[in-house]
């Protein structure tokens, strides 16, 4: 364990430390927010005293319990759409590479118009047709980010399937699932994992914005990006309190790149 | 036709029929709702005259064929419909934004592009100093740093704590250009500095890579100093990665605008497509989505038909 801490560069043990602190905020919410998450206690705009530690916001909800909250939803959500767009672009993008054929043409076309356009113009364009709510902005990220996750798997997968034991199991008869859940998938784990925590801050930081443009996370639930946008009157009159939802999704972002750019270096073999 | 000709035209050919796919699917998905759209507008306690009457209006009432290609027909004619929450014209509407929006995006560019090339070369002239560390830092922040903190510091630096310049970017028509470009700083610097790091980033490795070259130790064995090594030697290499960056950038700025004009109100497209997506007004919203989609593909073609172009061995491989 002290080994551990001594051969870890300091960046990487304070993204470590972010990522933790978050965690442990997101799952213990209702433990540790002194008042509800929705729950109004005071008048609107309150500044910071010793009973609401950052004041309230623009309906008199306790601040610093909705920053608590925020960190279960907003990264929560993060997390679950990630996944998602993990689970379908890796699991086609890896047949893809096995099928080859028209499977991955077509599929490969597809992911081309949609890398095409800008991420954040479509998911506007299809939050407009599907209507704005929080399962419709899960689905919408994922489906945008299936396109990026689906071409590096089958980039790397590429490599996997002419290899011999590929073939082999082929010959003996083996499932699709098989294939791609026990022989290619635990060899391109490492690429797909550091991909993993960008994407991640790309999700992360793209339902930030959704949410702050009053398109993504819908009130009354707390999430950082809502909570800087319905307080931003504050900030005329020299108030920093909105800027600390801003500043924890910034603080966020880049803990988990100080990690992902350690796991990299590792997993890259370089030596300092 | 030469080779190189083809291989434009290819790329070219390629844009256009991703925009028809796009503007298809676009279509389709307003076609897929599983409510109907008249109904949902015009909420339940609507008639079933009034949603009779609405559906008409929309043209609901023909095939989703016909629709769509009278929709391309009126589009390659300025006609992009009327819009469903105010019924105005559609083209009058995005019109005067749409200026608004080319005109943050220039400012921003015209400062970030030349400042981003120049500190990338400082940066590869100086690596591995304190300069190029902290320029390293900087670039790393401003990624993680989500668009509207930015704006929102710089607000309360700028425009509170040291009043300097206005929070609100408020121009019209009448507006003095000197005047517009001091009411849009704020909104055009928060532009430049999520920009700049990444295309400084760029330029900076493409410039080290080159001078990996043996014909830059040779110019080096030469006597020629640094500075010149770089911006004679290794610069005109390093442009095909330069230009392919800077026309990313520019295309990250027009589109990247929409959360910038959000915190500032803006009068541009962005917070038009913002607005109409909530009033889940589908003209507006084809209209704009289908100008930012084609301005995107137009730059990212233009950034590889430049990279090609700039690059003596790509054009003979062409």
């Amino acid at each position: 364990m002290l080994r551990f801490f001594k051969t870890t560069p300091p960046t990487a043990l304070l993204g470590l430390f972010i990522i933790l602190s978050v965690a442990i905020m997101g799952v213990f919410a209702p433990f540790l927010a002194p008042y509800g998450e929705t729950e109004v206690v005071g008048a609107a705009y309150m500044p910071w005293d010793s009973v609401h530690l950052l004041g309230t916001d623009n309906l008199g909800r306790d601040m610093l319990s909705r920053v608590i909250y925020g960190a279960r939803n907003t990264v929560g959500l993060a997390l679950l759409t990630t996944a998602i767009a993990f689970t379908v672009g890796a699991t086609l993008g890896i047949y893809a590479a096995l099928k080859g054929g028209w499977v991955d043409q077509v599929v490969s076309r597809a992911v081309d118009v949609l890398m095409a356009v800008p991420p954040l113009i479509l998911a506007l364009m299809l939050l407009a047709i599907v209507g704005p709510s929080i399962p419709n902005m899960v689905l919408v990220i994922a489906v945008i980010y299936v396109a990026p996750v689906f071409r590096l798997a089958r980039a790397s997968s590429m490599n996997i399937v002419v290899l011999d034991f590929v073939q082999a199991a082929r010959l003996r008869g083996e499932g699709n699932l098989w294939l791609i859940s026990r022989e290619i998938l635990p060899n391109i784990t490492s690429t797909l994992v550091a991909e993993f925590g960008l994407r991640f801050c790309f999700v992360f930081l793209f339902i930030a914005a959704l949410s702050f443009l009053g398109l993504g996370i819908q009130p009354p639930t707390a999430d950082w990006g809502s909570m800087v946008k319905e307080n931003a009157t504050l900030i005329t009159f020299g108030d920093i309190t909105p800027l600390i939802p801003a500043a924890a999704i910034a603080v966020l972002t880049i803990g988990i790149n100080f990690v992902v750019d350690w796991m990299l270096h590792k997993a890259s073999g370089l030596k300092d | 036709m030469s080779g190189i000709q083809k291989l434009v035209l290819r790329r070219i050919g390629l844009g256009i029929v991703t925009l028809f796919i796009v503007s298809l699917l676009i279509f389709i998905g307003v076609e897929l709702l599983p409510s109907d759209l008249a109904q949902e507008i015009l909420g339940q306690a609507a008639t079933p005259e009034t949603v009779a009457a609405f559906r008409r209006e929309l043209g609901l009432d023909q095939p989703a064929v016909i629709r769509y290609l009278e929709w391309v027909a009126g589009v390659f004619q300025g006609d992009f419909g009327v819009s469903l929450a105010n019924r105005r014209d559609v083209a009058e509407l995005v019109a005067p934004r749409l200026k608004n929006t080319m005109f943050l995006a220039g400012y921003a560019a015209a400062i970030a592009v030349p400042v981003a090339v120049t500190l990338g070369i400082l940066a590869a002239l100086f690596r591995n100093s304190i300069f190029d560390r902290l320029a390293n830092v900087f670039a790393l922040s401003s990624i993680s740093l989500p668009e509207f903190f930015v704006a929102y510091v710089l607000i309360l630096l700028f425009a509170v704590n040291i009043p300097l310049f206005p929070s609100l970017a408020r121009i019209d028509d009448a507006t003095p250009f000197i005047e517009a470009l001091y009411r849009t700083f704020l909104p055009a610097l928060t532009l430049i500095l999520v920009v700049i790091a990444h295309m400084m980033r760029m330029t900076r490795a493409a410039i080290i890579n080159v001078l990996a070259e043996p014909y830059i130790e040779m110019a080096r064995l030469k006597g020629v100093p640094r500075y010149k090594v770089i911006l004679r030697h290794a610069l005109p290499n390093a442009l095909p990665p330069i230009i392919n960056v800077v026309a990313i950038n520019l295309a990250y700025l027009i589109v990247g605008v929409v959360v910038v004009e959000v915190v500032f109100v803006y009068p541009g497209l962005g917070q038009l497509l913002v607005d109409a997506v909530a009033k889940r007004d589908f003209p507006v919203v084809q209209a704009v989505g289908l100008f930012f989609a084609a301005t995107y593909i137009s730059l990212n073609i233009l950034a590889d038909v430049l990279s090609i172009l700039s690059n003596p061995r790509l054009r003979a491989k062409a």
